[in-house]
């Protein structure tokens, strides 16, 4: 699926966000998820920004403008880490996109 | 730990780096849900009968097991572990499982599989347990499966429980103990383990069997002492390890050295073990009532930040333990520590004959000891060590 940023995208209720040791650790819950069953994930700093702003209201440009904003960053690198790292997670089936948002 | 994009890592629950030298305060945490069993095999520790009412009584509660989970996973726990006796006996089993699973905490699950049921194998395929579920086997026939097992028609449910197993896809491995009424099954044991997708390796075994956790049952312990391996057999068994030589040479390089007078010289207390009635252990099989703590009166938290560290400071009395454990530089091959020495004497600090003998035959097997010498009267020891270190070195590059 192409990730674009008008899409407004949710983490999945199959995965468990633990942050421990002030690091973001995900866990798989459900069959399926990630690549194997028996594996965690972590994120990096922008990972983890992103991940935090994954409510399923916000779009993903709005999320993208809100980081630049923080970060004090270029929007176009934003944009690309954005789409980038929410095109993994949804590989992953570890972020959904919102149906009313998906392409038809 | 492997990184499959700028953002995500993926790791696995053992993989500590990504901590980068800060570790939580607990990784696993074992929780004995009971102690009864559906089977009462001949060389087990610690079962309990299945109907037993006392034991039943004083188990713990679904919400007192939630408590302790929360408690574990507020700390950082990444993994629990549900052991008994057999915790399928637990009717809330499925529920403290999903309940653990939830809380982001990945699963090991002990078990003998007679009571796995179409209803639990559909929950473990959806919601995977994240680690590999253990297997307790007891032979590979319903006769000597249920000679161990002191259960009549117990094979054929373990054999319908590990077909669910099989048939959800669930990943699970075999383990057996080495009983000298299995030994003719070994080999057909093994080719069918091979057949399991998720064993990757040869089953474990044990055979060095604990004497019972509780010292509730000399006349067990007499047949339990009596089923053990011999310290011959020990050895054959280790040395039959692919690249035995190689992995010893480079276990010796980092695990001989005289213990001195420190009596926990292993992980005991840097993890817990929870007991069937709430008790947090240094080790599971440390039920000593001075190295335990109850968790209906104290915090998980303050076990092991403040009650644990200063148990691991017991230093030993048992003259013979100072004159012989203590000095001795097998403390690498030898499996005495205070939990060994508890199950055998009831004290923490008496020397474990048993265990002493396997340790001398083993450093035999290696080289290290001659054929009367005593390890804790051997001066040169480094030598001897670097020597050995050095030779399986070179004796593992040519072997296959």
């Amino acid at each position: 699926m192409d990730i674009t940023l008008d899409q407004i995208c949710v983490t999945s209720e199959d995965v468990v966000a633990r942050v421990i040791e002030d690091e973001l650790i995900i866990v798989p819950l459900a069959s399926g998820i990630g690549d194997m069953d028996d594996e965690l994930y972590t994120m990096n700093e922008t990972g983890r920004a992103i991940w935090s702003r994954l409510d399923g209201e916000k779009t993903l440009q709005s999320i993208a403008d809100d980081l630049a904003e923080e970060f004090s960053a270029a929007p176009e690198v934003i944009e690309k880490d954005l789409l980038g790292l929410i095109t993994e997670l949804v590989r992953r089936k570890m972020v959904i996109v919102h149906k009313e948002n998906a392409p038809q | 730990m492997d990184e499959v994009a700028n953002y995500v890592q993926k790791f696995k629950p053992h993989e500590f780096r990504i901590w980068q030298g800060k570790k939580p305060l607990l990784s696993q945490i074992d929780i004995e849900l009971t102690e009864r069993c559906n089977n009462n095999c001949l060389h087990c520790c610690i079962n309990q009968p299945e109907h037993d009412a006392d034991a039943l009584s004083r188990e713990m509660s679904t919400d007192f097991v939630k408590g302790i989970v929360t408690q574990a996973a507020a700390l950082g726990c990444l993994t629990v572990r549900f052991t008994g006796g057999e915790p399928l006996l637990r009717s809330d089993l499925a529920e403290l499982y999903l309940f653990a699973r939830r809380l982001g905490m990945q699963v090991i699950l002990f078990t003998n599989a007679r009571l796995i049921t179409a209803e639990l194998a559909l929950l473990l395929a959806k919601y995977p347990p994240g680690r590999v579920v253990e297997v307790s086997v007891y032979g590979i026939t319903p006769e000597s499966y249920d000679r161990v097992a002191g259960h009549d028609g117990a094979f054929a449910e373990f054999h319908r429980g590990v077909d669910l197993l099989l048939q959800h896809k669930i990943p699970f491995i075999v383990k057996s103990p080495k009983l000298n009424i299995l030994k003719d099954e070994q080999d057909a044991f093994e080719v069918w383990a091979a057949t399991i997708p998720s064993m990757d390796k040869l089953p474990g075994y044990s055979m060095n069997f604990d004497l019972r956790f509780r010292r509730d049952d000399p006349l067990k312990n007499a047949r339990i002492a009596k089923l053990r391996a011999t310290p011959e057999e020990t050895v054959a068994v280790f040395s039959r390890t692919p690249h035995y030589l190689k992995d010893m040479g480079q276990f010796c390089d980092k695990f001989m050295a005289p213990p001195g007078d420190k009596l926990f010289n292993c992980g005991a207390g840097h993890g817990t073990c929870i007991d069937a009635y709430g008790n947090a252990q240094l080790c599971l099989p440390l039920r000593n009532e001075a190295t335990v703590v109850d968790l209906h009166e104290v915090p998980l938290k303050t076990a092991l930040e403040k009650i644990f560290p200063a148990m691991r400071e017991i230093k030993a009395t048992n003259f013979d333990y100072l004159h012989r454990c203590a000095r001795c530089f097998l403390k690498g091959l030898c499996e005495q520590c205070p939990a060994k020495s508890w199950m055998e004497h009831g004290t923490l600090d008496t020397p474990v004959e048993y265990l002493c003998t396997i340790a001398h035959a083993q450093a035999r097997c290696l080289g290290l000891l001659g054929e009367e010498e005593r390890a804790w009267e051997v001066q040169d020891w480094k030598d001897r060590v670097a020597s050995f270190v050095h030779t399986s070195s070179s004796e593992g590059n040519t072997s296959t």
